[in-house]
């Protein structure tokens, strides 16, 4: 229990268990929006300097630096909007749905701040249409907030008058939607088609003005930010992730949860210590480790500290390859090795069937590819079909090389990421566990 | 029959008009409204949202066959989601799915008969710290095993029977 209790501070799940934390007086009991209240005391590009120097990162899946990202927005934009994305439905992730239950005050008042520092006077909240009861939730704080006076009143701030007004959206089923050009198109009332990028969002996003997307965990960050400085937060985390890092843990361990953690802690500690083990103590096959769109470790490779950059670099982590001998290419000779994505790692132990495991993800990518793209619909078509015949017994010689060649072909020839999301672990499934899918082939000759 | 809008929902959709600055942005809200007030979104459904929005019907149409929430076929009164992806597969999320095939005796994508349970097979539905899982509208059934899949078919179907018992006096218009 050493790393959930001696070391750990906990910032956005800190009042998971406090009685009705979803309520806003018992949030501001516990010092809820004084980050707020220090912030309109101070200019906007102060705060985005804070934000900045608090090394935080996007928690959604790709890490990209949130200060950064803000500071994208042109000076001469005319409207802003902040979308708080709330679409999670990256497979094995469970973090934010959590968030949104227990502290959604939270999140509002991390979006007021957001809004003031990017200059946003309506902001959005898309929700993933599933979660029918959390939308409840978050629509009555919302409308808490509104009778509070927090929301659609007049500020005196630092910078002159500021009013936000926040609307909660519902999606309606389309995992695409988590994408962030795909969920401005939703939230435009289209079909989510993921768009071309340039222009990016912050320049031309919603409804064609500059946008800034940003995930539930990012935004609720932002108010500790705030109150107790970028240095602070940035002094949590390793050399250039700021703060601390939600992992959901699922599959066969005994223990699994959604934990907020130091930052950098490794795998073989989050499995052993904070998760019990494994179930049965069987030993352990392999993990996921950022929801499925990324490419697994396999038992060896587990002792590397869940951060962004290291999941990238760490030597210790063997490249994905584009068939064996072979390291696919990122572009430029860049490798591929993983990423910390979502946050949701899966484990699974010896008894796994990683050929069934892996068509079960393909399926899934198969079912949500939007269709726009040809590579992207048709591949992950062929990716799904190929890996379930496989897993069934009804492999056919050349199947293994078949789906590696279908795989590099999507990869990086698609609008969005959804490509690489099917790619990247067809190819890491291959690479790290090729000896149980040639096996299934064996079998049937 | 041409569907209208109840006097409730009307007033809801000018709401929602006013949050946008546009009037297909509120396309999915409204959706989601004639869905609940429908059952489902037939043409005339469809037809009823594009004029109320000033869309083309099309437009509509392309947006409502995108999206798996919506349907264009009436579903059963309680909506079983049932999660087989990565998570709930390791825990046993077929197993759960299957029992609960067998139990209904329809199958993944069907309604029963008596219009009382519609079962789907669904994506990750981001509670796989509590795998296998499934959610029917607000709630969550977590940790599953077939006993415990019985006893919240059981609580459903008696919850169902009740509200028909109650609505049924009033001579409810089908």
């Amino acid at each position: 229990m050493g790393w959930q209790d001696a070391k750990g501070t906990k910032i956005v799940t800190r009042n998971f268990g406090v009685a009705n934390s979803h309520k806003l007086a018992v949030y501001t009991s516990g010092g809820g929006w004084e980050g707020f209240k220090k912030a309109i005391t101070a200019a906007p590009p102060a705060l985005l300097d804070e934000v900045k120097k608090s090394n935080l990162r996007g928690r959604g899946g790709a890490g990209f630096s949130t200060g950064m990202k803000w500071s994208f927005i042109p000076k001469e934009a005319k409207r802003v909007y902040l979308v708080c994305n709330a679409d999670e439905s990256e497979p094995g992730t469970c973090k934010d749905r959590e968030l949104l239950a227990y502290d959604p005050h939270m999140l509002i008042e991390g979006m007021t701040i957001a809004s003031y520092t990017v200059g946003c006077k309506h902001a959005y909240i898309y929700i993933r249409g599933e979660m029918m009861r959390e939308a409840k939730i978050v629509q009555a704080a919302i409308d808490e907030a509104y009778e509070a006076g927090w929301l659609g009143r007049e500020h005196a701030t630092a910078n002159g008058p500021f009013k936000l007004d926040i609307t909660l959206h519902r999606g309606a089923g389309a995992y695409i939607c988590g994408e962030e050009t795909a969920l401005l198109n939703s939230l435009e009332g289209q079909r989510g088609w993921p768009r071309l990028k340039p222009p990016f969002p912050a320049v031309k996003g919603l409804f064609k003005e500059a946008t800034i997307v940003n995930n539930v965990e990012t935004l609720m960050n932002v108010p500790d930010i705030v109150l107790k400085g970028g240095d602070w937060f940035a002094k949590l985390g390793t050399a250039k992730s700021g703060g601390t890092r939600i992992v959901c843990v699922s599959g066969h361990v005994k223990k699994p949860g959604v934990y907020e953690l130091p930052m950098g802690i490794p795998f073989r500690d989050l499995i052993y210590d904070v998760c019990g083990g494994i179930v049965g103590d069987r030993p352990l096959k392999g993990l996921i480790p950022g929801g499925s769109s990324m490419p697994p470790l396999d038992a060896s490779e587990i002792d590397v500290p869940i951060e962004f950059d290291a999941l990238m670099t760490d030597p210790r982590i063997k490249d994905v390859e584009a068939k064996p001998g072979v390291p696919f290419d990122l572009g430029g000779g860049r490798r591929l090795k993983t990423m910390a994505g979502s946050g949701g790692v899966v484990v699974f132990d010896d008894s796994t069937d990683v050929v069934a495991l892996c068509a079960r993800i393909m399926r899934f990518y198969a079912h949500e590819s939007c269709g726009q793209c040809t590579p992207c619909r048709e591949g992950t078509g062929w990716l799904a079909r190929v890996c379930t015949r496989l897993a069934a017994g009804d492999g056919r010689p050349g199947d293994v090389d078949l789906l590696a060649h279908v795989a590099v072909g999507i990869a990086g020839n698609t609008i969005c990421a959804l490509g690489e999301a099917a790619a990247w672990p067809m190819l890491g499934f291959l690479t790290k566990f090729r000896g149980d899918f040639e096996q299934r082939l064996r079998k049937v000759a | 029959m041409p569907l209208e809008f109840s006097a409730q929902s009307k007033l809801q959709i000018e709401r929602l008009r006013s949050r946008y600055p546009t009037n297909q942005a509120a396309l999915l809200p409204v959706l989601h409204l004639a869905q609940d007030e429908f059952g489902s979104l037939p043409d005339e459904a469809l037809d009823l949202v594009a004029k109320t929005l000033e869309l083309p019907a099309a437009h509509v149409f392309g947006v409502v066959t995108f999206y798996t929430m919506f349907h264009r076929e009436p579903h059963g009164a309680n909506e079983l989601m049932v999660c087989t992806n990565v998570s709930c597969m390791l825990r046993g999320g077929y197993d759960i799915l299957h029992h609960i095939e067998k139990t209904l005796g329809v199958k993944a994508g069907e309604t029963t008969a008596d219009g009382a349970f519609s079962l789907v097979e669904e994506e990750c539905l981001a509670a796989c710290a509590n795998a296998p899982m499934m959610i029917c509208g607000n709630e969550y059934f977590l940790d599953l095993t077939p006993d415990k899949v019985d006893r919240a078919l059981d609580e459903l179907r008696k919850r169902y029977d009740e509200r028909k018992r109650v609505a049924a006096p009033a001579g409810r218009k089908t």
